[in-house]
């Protein structure tokens, strides 16, 4: 641009006399200007016509009083700020500085959704925030370097974080293995356990594993990748409740078994299942039991010794931490061994290689902190948002909860609207964030595999949608959100034949669909 | 976010800081965490009420004074990455009134 400006410009000056002077012949040109064309024809290159001062420019003019300047800066800030918090209406003070960062759209009305999907991911809470920053501006040093004194604070922070962490799960501190996510602790622990056992030379080889069909994805699939290798995975159904059946698993583990894995809390309907129990069966017949508690901790109670929990994954941003933060529960007495995934310089017991993120270390242990300390309130809370929100959905007709209505965590209501499709509501409800189920499978239209398992007809799975409660829920949104889903429900149905079907009471089953 | 009450000058001191936090509580640009600043703080006071031993009560005002340091550098930077108001803060319309949302944004949230 900057080296075409000036041949343009040449152009432009070299042609300019002659179509002023054609324009000013034929009398559109403002006359000021044509009598300055009249006075200096040979030297008025158009670039000087465009550019006019509106003042002139003393010299005096371009020193500045530092003093006044100073001053007079700050009177416009306070000023700037003084009409801005008069503005608000929450009486919200906002501080001059924001002012300056102020660019040009401004929303009278809100229009950002609701966000109800906690399941997904929660937001970062800003006592979480307060502790990373000194860490992403000062404290930058690698908590693996043992010669200074960088090294020496990053690691001091990490090991306060792993406390934190194994509080939360009444571990112990070395037992705890930072990962990237509850996915890299769900393949470290699945297939890092399998492989080791798997091999073992001298005694049985354990090649066996034992899940349950409602598992997440993660899950699920490195089982798969398990038995590309040889590997025998029973995939345990559940009942209609979402629970697993005891007796089922103690006959599915054979003397060949390695590792049984089974969620704590299920992402989609919530179900909590019964650890202690599990733990216990698994104790007995000395098999590895691992649990994928990403949706459990800090959101109810969990203790790996009374639940005899050897391995559980745990996940920073489902528990208000930042994204991209994990930790692995490996037990030590009695010892899981496991092959590790990532090999490298053996930071982690050597069984996760890798440079830690003191930021994100220290934004997950302050998570847990705070999630041990605010458990019982936030439980409370959240129940009490639940409560709401069932009761109001349930009171609909032709809706029904999904999963136990008694073992749930109440953060978690999953509910079937019936003669709905599930994704149309979604889109109805656009002001509000929800979620059908997973957020890994929201991108297709396939209804969820984990209705699917609990017995549910396609058309179930389908109209069914996920609500998700957490700390920073307020009522007002539980209200707005009953009011929207009421509304939109009933308008969806207004639509729909079927509905009218049943409001004449037909039963849908007993009708014989024609072919076409 | 707690604390407590006691007779005296520092019952004083108490009513003084539950105030702050408040204030400062309500700072928040970001409606999620106002409404959880000043529901947290109202609670923990509530909740602690009846404590009456002057050493936890000092326990107690010190976490106090930590959680309203944190506050005052958080609320400086919820005003600074502001976003759009949700649909719930303009009441149940969804709508504010012209004038008063004075909520700016760097960008534009989302597809559309």
């Amino acid at each position: 641009m900057a080296t075409i400006a000036p041949s343009v410009l040449r152009q432009a000056s070299r042609l300019a006399p002659r179509s002023v002077l054609s324009a000013a012949s034929r009398r559109t040109l403002p006359t000021a200007l044509a009598a300055r064309v009249a006075t200096g024809p040979s030297k008025i290159p158009s670039s000087t016509l465009a550019r006019t001062y509106v003042t002139e420019s003393k010299r005096d003019n371009a020193k500045v009083e530092v003093e006044t300047a100073i001053r007079l800066d700050k009177k416009e800030l306070d000023r700037s700020g003084m009409t801005i918090s008069s503005q608000n209406p929450e009486g919200t003070h906002i501080s001059p500085m924001a002012d300056v960062l102020k660019q040009a759209a401004k929303m009278d009305e809100g229009q950002r959704p609701i966000y109800l999907d906690m399941q997904a991911t929660t937001p970062l809470d800003p006592r979480v925030l307060d502790a990373m920053m000194p860490f992403y501006t000062g404290y930058y040093g690698n908590p693996h370097s043992r010669t200074h004194a960088y090294g020496w604070e990053s690691e001091k922070a990490v090991e306060e974080a792993r406390e934190h962490v194994a509080a939360l799960i009444g571990a112990d501190p070395k037992e705890i293995i930072f990962t990237s996510g509850a996915t890299e602790s769900n393949n470290m622990s699945i297939k890092g356990v399998a492989r080791f056992l798997g091999r073992s030379v001298g005694k049985v080889k354990k090649r066996h594993i034992i899940t349950t069909q409602t598992e997440h994805k993660c899950v699920l699939d490195s089982c798969r990748h398990l038995q590309d290798e040889g590997f025998d995975v029973t995939y345990l159904p559940v009942q209609h409740s979402g629970l697993v059946d005891l007796e089922r698993l103690r006959s599915a583990i054979r003397p060949d078994t390695a590792l049984v894995s089974i969620m704590s809390v299920n992402n989609e309907i919530g179900v909590i299942q019964p650890l202690e129990e599990i733990g216990a069966i698994c104790r007995a017949k000395k098999v590895f039991f691992h649990t994928d508690a990403a949706q459990a901790v800090g959101k109810i109670p969990m203790d790996v010794n009374a639940m005899n929990i050897d391995l559980m994954s745990i996940s920073s941003h489902k528990i208000y931490g930042p994204k991209g933060m994990g930790a692995c529960y490996v037990r030590r007495r009695p010892r899981v061994r496991l092959d590790p995934i990532i090999s490298g310089g053996g930071q982690e017991r050597g069984l996760r290689s890798g440079t830690l993120a003191p930021s994100l270390v220290v934004g997950f242990g302050e998570a847990c902190r705070i999630a041990k300390e605010e458990l019982e309130y936030d439980s409370k809370r959240v129940k009490f948002l639940s409560d709401r929100l069932l009761k109001g959905l349930l009171s609909m007709e032709h809706t029904n909860q999904n999963g136990d209505a008694d073992h749930f965590y109440p953060g978690c209501v999953n509910v079937s609207f019936a003669y709905v499709e599930g994704e149309s509501l979604l889109m109805a409800l656009k002001d509000i964030a929800l979620s059908s189920g997973s957020a890994c499978t929201s991108a297709s239209l396939e209804p969820s595999y984990v209705l699917r398992a609990l017995g549910n007809s396609d058309e179930s799975a389908h109209s069914s949608i996920r609500f998700g409660i957490g700390r920073f829920t307020t009522e007002a949104e539980i209200d707005y959100v009953l009011k929207a889903v009421t509304e939109r429900v009933g308008f969806l149905r207004e639509l729909s034949p079927l509905w009218e079907l049943v409001q004449e009471g037909v039963d849908l089953n007993t009708i014989e669909w024609s072919q076409h | 976010m707690s604390v407590a009450a006691v007779t005296g000058e520092s019952a004083q001191k108490v009513l003084s800081l539950y105030r702050q936090l408040l204030r400062q509580g309500n700072q928040f640009a970001a409606y999620n965490f106002r409404e959880y600043a000043k529901r947290r703080t109202r609670d923990a006071f509530h909740e602690n009420k009846g404590v009456r031993d002057p050493r936890r009560v000092q326990e107690l005002v010190q976490k106090g004074l930590k959680e309203l340091q944190t506050l005052k550098r958080q609320t400086v930077i919820s005003q600074f990455y502001q976003n759009d108001r949700l649909v719930v803060e303009g009441g149940l319309s969804g709508k504010d009134k012209e004038g008063k949302g004075s909520i700016v944004r760097q960008k534009d949230p989302g597809w559309d």
